[in-house]
């Protein structure tokens, strides 16, 4: 679906869920998973629906995923790490659990 | 011959009630709405349907709004009846105190609203810290909250849409992107609406002027005065949590979606909307301090918004006497008197008479 311009970047190398994604340094967690041909990165919690970025400008809070452990991050502004944990954000937490992470 | 019984100028809270109400008495209508770029104050509001600490030296405002809360169930009800959208409308609401300051005013303000009323109408129940803390668990060390059941928070989004959709289902017009910019009589009667570009839009025996901010160089030309400014209110929004509030406070409510949302401020900064770091960690400030464990949820956005606030904070409404037919309606309750705005004030406009009883909303009354 999207097509990578220019090459010979510096690789970098996270997780997503138990995928190993090849990213390109200084992409963010949205555009690499993306060019790695990840569309949904979670599911509303109202309705379960499949969601990922619409505006990739930090408006529209569509990308949202989990950040070794720490939810509701924007994935599309964050940079990759070599190896970064990434998840689907999991809907709507719960109080008690937010406390663990 | 007009094209409509009534044009209504203003697609916000105020104008769709009015559309809506207008509608569903058979009455031929048209709503004249911007588009995104005007001042959406009715996209910005925190979606409180208040009645506690409104009125205080304006006994018929805090009975107006406690009518409109009185209302709401039966309107939120048709309203979802007819569209299939849920208002997610709840009754009851706390106004929690910060310090002792804001609990004893809080508390003489209520007592001074129950005596100008002068009926046993008006109640609410104070409640300190230990018993506020057996219902609301998650409270932290603050002095106590007053509770009335006449309060309630409901999806003030879906309100606005709601009423958009029903409206026209109901045979009202409904023009976005149409700013209307003169509002002139006719010959032979009634009134036209003019665009822009000089174009007549619309005409219609009577004329609703409910456009927010952009109410007052549409009102003057027509011998209105309407003095309203805008005051600003910040909001911030937390990440989505299961529910574990219900129930709605001043400054911090769980919506629908669970989201928290964070209030209130108060600034006269003019039409500008944005937020600045120090009124939103005063709001953070306050709020954590009611509910301590809001300080270990993610923020996910804040914004600002501009309330219509007139100088005694009561709304206005008012007919013009030169141009009988030209009424202007503003105020910056327009979720909590939705229901008195589509079931009430459109007997009002149908009539072409405000009642004597409303007369107080006149905005001579700044003029004593």
């Amino acid at each position: 679906m999207f097509k990578r311009i220019g090459k010979n970047e510096q690789q970098v190398t996270f997780e997503f869920l138990h995928r190993t994604v090849i990213a390109r340094e200084g992409d963010t967690i949205a555009a690499a998973l993306l060019a790695a041909g990840i569309l949904e990165f979670r599911q509303a919690p109202e309705d379960q629906s499949r969601r990922g970025p619409y505006c990739m400008i930090g408006n529209c809070f569509e990308c949202l995923v989990q950040i070794e452990g720490l939810g509701s991050r924007q994935a599309c502004r964050e940079r990759v790490r070599n190896g970064m944990r990434v998840k689907p954000h999991r809907g709507r937490i719960e109080l008690e659990e937010h406390d663990e992470t | 011959m007009a094209d409509y019984d009534v044009a209504i100028v203003g697609g916000g809270l105020l104008g769709s009630a009015f559309g809506w109400g207008m509608a569903r008495a058979g009455q031929s209508c048209v709503v004249f709405d911007e588009g995104d770029n005007a001042i959406r104050t009715a996209r910005g509001n925190f979606g409180l349907v208040w009645v506690q600490g409104k009125g205080a030296g304006m006994p018929a405002y805090a009975a107006w709004s406690m009518k409109s809360t009185q209302l709401w169930s039966g309107f939120a009800a048709e309203l979802q009846d007819s569209t299939g959208m849920d208002l997610h409308y709840v009754k009851g609401g706390y106004d929690i105190a910060a310090d002792e300051e804001e609990y004893r005013q809080s508390i003489s303000r209520l007592q001074q609203i129950q005596d100008e009323m002068g009926s046993g109408a008006y109640t609410y129940e104070i409640l300190d810290n230990a018993q506020l803390k057996s219902v609301m668990p998650l409270i932290g060390d603050i002095p106590g909250a007053i509770y009335t059941e006449h309060d309630g928070h409901c999806n003030p989004l879906t309100l606005l849409r709601a009423l958009h959709q029903d409206m026209q289902k109901r045979g009202a017009q409904y023009r976005p992107n149409s700013p209307v910019t003169e509002v002139r009589q006719q010959t032979g009667g009634g009134y036209e609406l003019v665009d822009q570009a000089g174009q007549i839009v619309a005409s219609a025996a009577r004329v609703v002027i409910s456009a927010g901010h952009g109410s007052t160089r549409l009102a003057e030309p027509l011998g209105i005065d309407l003095p309203i400014y805008a005051d600003q209110g910040q909001v911030l929004v937390s990440e989505k949590v299961a529910p574990i509030m219900q129930y709605p406070t001043t400054g911090v409510r769980q919506t629908d979606n669970g989201s928290f949302l964070l209030g209130v401020s108060s600034k006269d900064v003019g039409l500008d909307t944005r937020t600045d770091l120090t009124t939103l960690a005063g709001i953070a400030k306050r709020c954590i301090r009611i509910f301590p464990f809001l300080a270990r949820l993610r923020l996910q956005r804040a914004w600002g918004a501009l309330r219509v606030m007139t100088p005694d904070g009561c709304p206005v409404y008012q007919q013009s006497a030169t141009y009988p037919g030209v009424f202007s309606f503003a105020c910056h309750s327009g979720v909590t008197l939705a229901a008195c705005h589509a079931l009430e004030v459109t007997k009002w406009i149908m009539d072409g008479d405000i009642p004597a009883a409303f007369e107080v909303f006149h905005p001579r009354r700044f003029h004593v």
